[in-house]
């Protein structure tokens, strides 16, 4: 009982992570009906910026808790800015043009993305593994005999408030209703006046972000990271949103949650060497046998 | 067949046949044969995505089916030994079958969704044979695994024989295939690829069919990695991950998905960018580094931009020649951006693809 509280600690602490990157996967196919592959690839570039930005900063002369939290957050608000520019980016150059192209170009193209990004990680860092400064202080808590540190609770902490920040964002401001119209019709979100360029830029910007935040978040969680780190983790989240139902923005949050705690399960359980299997079979059954996803609604393929 | 195709081809054979005459440099050779497996590859993808329009991402899984199953019946993990011949045709069968096997219950699936399952699949094959590692070997995979012989000849670590059996399978293979494209099967692939729907009502058995080109693409696969798996003496989990899917998936589209010449072009550039080119290339680098001493030429090592060359391939074919460099006529008119107002979904652009005339 006490490890399975254990694991399920981290696999929440893991689930933020996942459902972080969901998200973007899950509004970028909402609006474009793309599978933006190389997603996970803007999340690894958003630890690689993380870590980039805190080695600027002289964290030895930091010593008090609210000087420490205002790095975190500076940090955590520029790598989000650098890697919405950069999905914002991707958008523009690599996908805009295709469009209105049959769904196998754009898709094709988001894999050439990701292979790019991911070769770009890799000259620039190196093939090994790179660490993440540890500036928190190693504090441990210890409740009901379930150990854990300040770490996964900002994980979770930080995971919970943008997830909160972004349902407001889109079920109540203009710019979420646009982004919603625009994901049910294109054209009559046209005709009603809607900017559909800018608010598909908007949707990569802020999937794109909130990728860059869940590239902090673990960073600091797991100390280190790598070039290909993205691409696993890409698709674990995207499972993770498939799980929730696509589209969804409440779907993709419960979806990361679930395979975190699959995944920290998994390794508790059967052997660290098969979550992999045991998510990627997930991912094909889910999509077998109810392809729309726990909360996603039944659509048949429009003819 | 026309005049200059026929001139075209008739160079290429001789060419083909007399490469190990003119290159004598085993090591090349040996590039030249690892390119024919790429070309192999490439063929049987462009089944399932060049004619059929079935996205699958996770090819290199079924390329290891047919290098284990090889591995699993001609070396001494089992302590059984047939013959390279028969594998040949047993390898691409398994592989078959593991196309099937994944194919029916997910080829009902929109073509992203598709997508995704294949490379969940291509992810799971290669963990799988990591983990199972009592029967797989584990992340060493197999060693010693036979060598082909033929009338007594055992083929050894020398390239040239593997030279001549990869020419005599793909030539095989490209006449096979050239006759299927005009046959009632292949025009019904193309009809899939261009509206499933349409097609259905045409009273094509749609599953059916995209099943057969599923079990056929991953038989070519399976193909390659029995030849593979000859050729090396030893196959590992490494040679078969998501990378080596991406390769073959590069090759068809920089070729011209769908068009046999643009896939057989295509594997050929990409085959020989990946074994001969890159690593060449960075030598000659070495070398005008040490003349013009500049340290930075000396240390630049090409292969680790390989990634970037096959992801610029996709990218930029796709925005600026989505049809490859040597198209199909009906593949280009598909595949062209329609330039009419934004109508989002797969069905809507197959429609109007549908609309426009097909040259």
């Amino acid at each position: 009982m006490h490890q399975f509280l254990q694991q399920l600690i981290n696999g929440i602490a893991l689930g933020g992570v996942y459902a972080l990157i969901a998200l973007g996967y899950t509004m970028v196919y909402g609006i474009i009906e793309l599978i933006n592959f190389a997603h996970g690839d803007v999340y690894t570039l958003g630890t690689y910026f993380s870590l980039t930005i805190l080695a600027l900063i002289p964290l030895s002369t930091i010593t008090s808790g609210p000087e420490l939290a205002l790095v975190a957050v500076a940090v955590i608000l520029l790598a989000a800015l650098l890697c919405g520019i950069v999905g914002v980016l991707i958008e523009r150059l690599a996908y805009r043009r295709l469009r209105n192209a049959p769904r196998l170009a754009p898709l094709i193209t988001a894999i050439g993305v990701s292979l790019i990004l991911e070769n770009i990680m890799q000259i620039w860092k190196g093939t090994s593994e790179v660490p993440f400064p540890q500036f928190l202080p190693d504090r441990w808590h210890t409740v009901a005999g379930v150990r854990f540190d300040d770490r996964s609770l900002l994980v979770v902490g930080i995971s919970l408030f943008f997830m909160i920040a972004l349902n407001l964002f889109v079920f109540r401001t203009r710019l979420g209703a646009a982004m919603r119209a625009t994901a049910q019709d294109r054209d009559a979100a046209q005709l009603m006046g809607i900017n559909v360029n800018s608010t598909i830029a908007w949707t990569f910007f802020i999937g794109s972000a909130l990728a860059g935040v869940a590239g902090f978040v673990s960073g600091l969680y797991y100390g280190t990271t790598f070039f290909l780190n993205g691409y696993q983790a890409g698709l674990k989240a995207f499972t993770a949103a498939v799980l929730g139902g696509i589209g969804n923005i409440t779907g993709a949050m419960l979806g990361g949650f679930v395979i975190g705690i699959v995944e920290a399960m998994t390794s508790q359980y059967i052997s660290d060497q098969w979550t992999s299997v045991v998510v990627f079979s997930i991912l094909i059954l889910i999509l077998v046998f109810r392809p729309s996803g726990l909360l996603g609604e039944q659509a048949p393929e429009k003819v | 067949m026309s005049g200059p195709r026929r001139a075209f081809w008739a160079v290429l054979i001789l060419i083909a046949l007399g490469l190990p005459f003119i290159d004598r440099n085993s090591a090349h050779i040996s590039a030249y044969v690892d390119t024919g497996y790429i070309v192999l590859l490439a063929l049987g993808l462009n089944i399932i995505v060049g004619y059929t329009g079935l996205l699958a991402l996770g090819f290199a899984a079924f390329y290891a089916v047919g290098a284990y199953t090889y591995a699993f019946f001609a070396s001494p993990q089992f302590g059984m030994h047939v013959s390279f011949w028969l594998m040949l045709a047993g390898g691409g069968a398994v592989s078959a079958l593991f196309g099937v096997l994944l194919g029916a219950p997910t080829l009902r699936l929109r073509g992203d969704y598709l997508a995704i399952v294949t490379l969940g699949f291509g992810e799971i094959v290669p963990q799988l044979l990591q983990n199972l590692d009592k029967y797989t070997g584990g992340p060493d995979g197999i060693a010693s695994i036979d060598q082909p012989r033929l009338f007594g000849f055992s083929f050894g670590f020398n390239p040239v024989p593997y030279y001549y059996v990869c020419l005599a399978v793909l030539a095989i293979s490209l006449w096979l295939l050239n006759n299927l494209r005009h046959s009632r099967l292949g025009r019904a692939w193309m009809a899939i690829r261009e509206d499933e729907l349409a097609a259905a009502h045409m009273g094509i058995n749609t599953t059916a069919t995209k099943l057969l080109a599923f079990a056929m693409g991953s038989a070519f696969a399976g193909l390659a990695g029995v030849l593979l798996a000859g050729k090396y003496g030893a196959v590992s989990p490494s040679g078969f991950d998501f990378n080596t899917s991406i390769m073959i998936l590069a090759a068809i589209v920089l070729g011209g998905m769908g068009n046999l010449t643009g896939v057989f072009v295509g594997g050929i550039i990409i085959g020989l960018l990946n074994s001969l080119l890159l690593p060449q290339a960075s030598n000659l680098m070495h070398a005008l580094g040490r003349f013009t001493h500049i340290p930075v030429l000396q240390a630049v090592d090409l292969n680790q931009y390989r990634f970037m060359v096959y992801g610029g391939i996709l990218v930029l074919v796709m925005l600026f020649r989505p049809e490859g460099l040597i198209p199909s006529a009906t593949r280009r008119a598909e595949l062209r951006v329609q330039h009419h107002d934004a109508v989002v979904t797969g069905a809507g652009a197959e429609h109007m693809a549908a609309q426009e005339p097909v040259v």
